[in-house]
């Protein structure tokens, strides 16, 4: 299976989303860089608006992960719930 | 060990970018010079565009109006990315605070209905004439020539599909889907907009940058704005009691009066180069200008009846003096 | 009366279809071809535009809060910087050279690509490939913009950036990035997202930015750290973009398959060769490394690029034709290109260097098989020359490829002794190239690649005549500060005498 990705910036805004992601995608391995945190899974990798609103405390609109989003590889589905990036394969 | 860097005075190289000197002087340049002034490639183009190969790239011929240098038509507003962005950011604020102002009082179900039928039928369907926009001032700017002319297209083209999407929440919030659909519809085949969609499908074939600048963002808009947001918004509905409008509208019209001077600014400029460029202009906004007041007679007659052709009339003398203004005998 | 109903609430694309989607119409007073000229001579069919799926669904109330948010973060950083003269904060001044790489060659492709999807958001018939297309024309001159903006303080202290704008046009080395983008604008709207949307964005930019911003954080670059993930976060959209047009153009019709395949093997090859670049950077700009041109590779080239090519093979898409060859230059183009850098670095507006010993210790760790065996003894003998006083200059010029314009610097795939050298007649002209990859490319479309602008040979007519110092002047070029090694520039000098002052009494 291949390996999708998405890279945060790494700061006190992204913190909470990460920890989500982690908490959404146990298979998850998150590699942390200079100013940028990597998240690789195999195959398919979920990030959950409602996670993401329990670690943040507050309401978030899933639109906001594009201020501090550094790159992503993937198909892209996104509704108002949930973003999935995936590989067919 | 901790450095204290702010400390150290040193003394600068250079003051700016050399082509900025050249322009400028030797001094610091802004930021609006640094994003506009001479970014655009200009010489060694390697290879003919496929799709005309008459033309080159970036090809100042493909319209009628010649300047020496086309960065000469500044924008006053001095947007680069960034000041656009913030100036529409605060603005989107102000009008996601009406639509919930509206919505949260209940203001929509308080119109009468009557009101309520003039708003969606005029303004919903401009939707369509708004997205006519966008595909023009995104013409201008990948064919126009030279940044300071060219990028404000693009922020303009962003902005007649914010337009767009507000009278499309607009129709939502007084309507339904369904008030889309019949805005639609109305686009597509009511006698009274089809004017005004020929005049739209006639810019959708024009290639003169320049021309269609003056087509869309002087001529049509400069009646469509005032007749429909002030007008019939401002003065039929608000003062008959759907100031609710208004405030859903209030984007279009802080738009307009900003956007304005930058539009009379690149007129002004372009005429004052040559005979020449005033006797196109004059042309093209003369023209342009009686086409679309007689496209929005029928629209304006949705709301105000009988009195449309008047306040066309009247709105038509105010362009032509503004136009006059910028130096273009009318 | 209370007629008030429930309305339906909209999802997220039921919403962006009422909002966006649904405002074109098919056009009835003028014909389709009319509005749109250009979409149909590369021959790809499309039969429903609708059938578009829209990679992100962002209105412009939300494009313009969350870029308005990145732009002030962007904007008070750059701030900071000027004030604080962060510069200072650079590990080394010779880190500078890939910023000045990159402000003369990448940005100005960024504003390249802002026109060309200014076009391309005008020219395609579907609301939501269009809309898509301006955000990133928008985008695009943001970069090219924030760029300029973050690099104009190092212009106040350091050499090298102040001719950008003559340089963009004239000197040899940015005619690579310059002909990539000229190529792409000159072609189809269709091939347009091919070469940028797809090729360069989704399966390249992540080479070019991810690992070059974290070298430029490991070396205390705040500023480009900053421009570099801003501009990134905004690549994220482009690069889906770009997946979601191969992929419509792959549905739409299976007619479109081989059209698209030879622009995928086409542009991964431009789109390698101009990323050539960033190996240099990354494996010897650095002073403090962050991984190697190879390890990103393996990344990002590799484990990305071969799970796209995965999902792409359900549509009948193979890897791109350059693939193997590309992994066999890995080991060796970065020392390739710093080599050529270094001795033609009289006509640089950027400085090279000799490696030092603990350069080369790194670079044989990361390149065992390479790099002692073939470039260390290189430089050996280069820096024997240079300790002589007679440092190695090569004033003879550079055969330039007549596809990619780099030097013909590369070896042969399977040979790493020989320098590869193809040739191609056209017309009874004798034409040059790099490599196979940009041969292919030049014998399927002739009669655009033998326009090519080549730089070299403007040395040698109206009106420089081949007199080197007019050509410096004509590309604004100060000998003597901008160009030649590190050891001994102004740039040098400067950077460490006020780095002296910063952290003495003096
Ligand atoms: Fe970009
Ligand atoms: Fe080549």
């Amino acid at each position: 299976m291949s390996t999708v990705f998405i890279a945060l910036q790494a700061n006190e805004e992204t913190r909470p989303i990460i920890e989500a992601i982690e908490i959404d995608n146990p298979q998850a391995v998150v590699n942390r860089q200079p100013a940028m945190v990597k998240i690789d899974a195999q195959g398919q990798l979920v990030i959950r608006k409602s996670t993401i609103e329990e670690q943040l405390g507050r309401d978030f609109d899933l639109q906001e992960l594009h201020i501090n989003l550094i790159s992503l590889t993937g198909n892209v589905v996104e509704d108002d719930e949930t973003l999935t990036l995936s590989w067919n394969s | 060990m901790q450095i204290d860097l702010r400390t150290v005075a040193i003394q600068p190289q250079r003051q700016a970018f050399d082509h900025l000197v050249r322009r400028f002087g030797d001094k610091p340049a802004s930021r609006y010079q640094e994003g506009s002034y001479d970014i655009q490639a200009a010489e060694n183009l390697h290879y003919k565009p496929t799709w005309a190969p008459e033309n080159e790239l970036y090809d100042a011929s493909l319209t009628r109006i010649v300047m020496q240098d086309w960065y000469a038509l500044k924008d006053p507003r001095q947007f680069y990315y960034s000041t656009y962005t913030l100036t529409r950011a605060r603005q989107q604020e102000t009008a996601e605070a009406n639509f919930a102002f509206v919505e949260s009082r209940g203001l929509a179900d308080m119109l009468p209905d009557e009101l309520r039928d003039v708003a969606l039928k005029v303004l919903v369907p401009l939707r369509h004439a708004a997205w006519g926009a966008n595909q023009h001032n995104t013409f201008i700017c990948g064919y126009g020539y030279g940044t300071t002319f060219t990028q404000p297209c693009m922020y303009h083209a962003m902005d007649n599909l914010g337009i767009a999407q507000y009278l499309s929440r607009l129709g939502l919030l007084l309507g339904d889907t369904d008030a889309l659909e019949a805005g639609k519809q109305a686009w597509l085949d009511d006698a009274a907009w089809q004017p005004l969609r020929r005049y739209v499908e006639d810019c959708l074939v024009l290639r003169d940058p320049f021309e269609l600048f003056v087509a869309q963002n002087v001529a049509l808009d400069g009646l469509l704005y005032p007749l429909v947001y002030e007008r019939i918004v401002d003065e039929h509905l608000s003062v008959r009691g759907a100031s609710a409008v208004a405030m859903l509208t209030q984007f279009m019209s802080d738009w307009f009066d900003e956007t304005r001077k930058w539009v009379d600014a690149v007129l002004k400029v372009a005429a004052a180069e040559s005979e020449h460029n005033r006797d196109v202009l004059q042309g093209w906004t003369r023209s342009w200008s009686a086409r679309a007041a007689s496209a929005m007679v029928p629209v304006v007659e949705l709301a105000l009846g009988a009195e449309a052709d008047e306040a066309v009339g009247q709105q038509l003398a105010a362009l032509t003096a503004r136009i006059q203004k910028t130096g273009i005998p009318l | 009366m209370d007629m008030k109903v429930a309305k339906k609430k909209l999802g997220l694309k039921e919403k962006y279809r009422a909002l966006t989607r649904d405002l074109g119409w098919d056009t009835t007073y003028q014909p389709k071809d009319a509005v749109f000229p250009y979409v149909g001579y590369e021959g790809i069919k499309i039969h429903d535009w609708d059938k578009w799926e829209d990679p992100f669904r962002l209105t412009m109330d939300a494009y313009w809060k969350y870029q308005a948010e990145k732009e002030r973060k962007f904007y008070a950083i750059i701030d900071a910087h000027a004030q604080n003269n962060g510069h200072l904060n650079l590990t080394d001044a010779r880190y500078l050279s890939a910023l000045k790489i990159f402000l003369q060659a990448i940005s100005p492709a960024e504003y390249a690509s802002h026109k060309g999807f200014a076009r391309t958001g005008r020219e395609f018939p579907g609301v939501g490939t269009q809309v898509a297309c301006q955000m990133q024309a928008i985008d695009e001159i943001r970069h090219a913009q924030t760029q300029i903006h973050a690099m104009s303080n190092y212009n106040r202290y350091y050499n090298g950036f102040h001719a950008f704008a003559d340089t963009r046009d004239r000197i040899w080395y940015t005619s690579v990035a310059r002909s990539f983008f000229d190529d792409a604008m000159s072609a189809g709207p269709f091939e347009f997202m091919i070469a940028i949307g797809f090729s360069f964005e989704y399966v390249l930019t992540n080479l070019l930015f991810v690992p070059f911003m974290s070298g430029a954080a490991y070396n205390g670059d705040m500023a480009t750290v900053t421009f570099g993930f801003s501009a990134q976060s905004d690549e994220a959209r482009h690069m889906t973009l770009g997946l979601e047009c191969i992929k419509f153009m792959l549905e739409q019709d299976p007619d479109n398959l081989p059209i698209v395949q030879n622009w995928i093997d086409k542009w991964f090859w431009r789109g390698f060769r101009v990323l050539g670049l960033v190996s240099t950077m990354m494996d010897y700009m650095l002073p403090k490394r962050v991984m190697s041109w190879r390890e990103a590779w393996d990344i990002y080239g590799v484990e990305n690029g071969g799970a796209l090519f995965k999902d792409l093979a359900r549509y009948g898409i193979k890897p791109p034709k350059g693939w193997d060859d590309a992994e066999k230059a890995i080991d060796h183009m970065s020392h390739q290109f710093m080599l050529g850098l270094y001795q033609w670095s009289f006509g640089t507006a950027f400085h090279s260097w000799i490696p030092s010993e603990e350069d080369m210790n790194w670079l044989s760790a990361k390149y065992p098989d390479t790099f002692d065996k073939y470039y260390r003894p290189r430089w050996k003998h280069i820096k024997k020359l240079a300790d002589a006083g007679t440092p190695f200059k090569n004033y003879g010029l550079a055969k330039l490829c007549q596809t990619c314009q780099l030097p013909t610097v590369f070896t042969e795939p399977d040979d790493p002794t020989l320098t590869c050298h193809r040739q191609s007649v056209y017309k009874g002209q004798k034409y040059h190239f790099c490599s196979d990859g940009c041969q292919h490319v030049f014998d399927n479309e002739p009669e655009k690649y033998v326009q090519a602008w080549l730089p070299m040979p403007q040395l040698f007519q109206e009106p420089i005549n081949g007199d080197l110092g007019a050509w410096m002047e004509w590309v604004s070029l100060r000998d003597g500060k901008d160009n030649g090694d590190y050891a001994g520039s102004e740039d040098q000098r400067n950077f460490e005498a006020w780095r002296g002052l910063a952290t003495t009494n003096q």
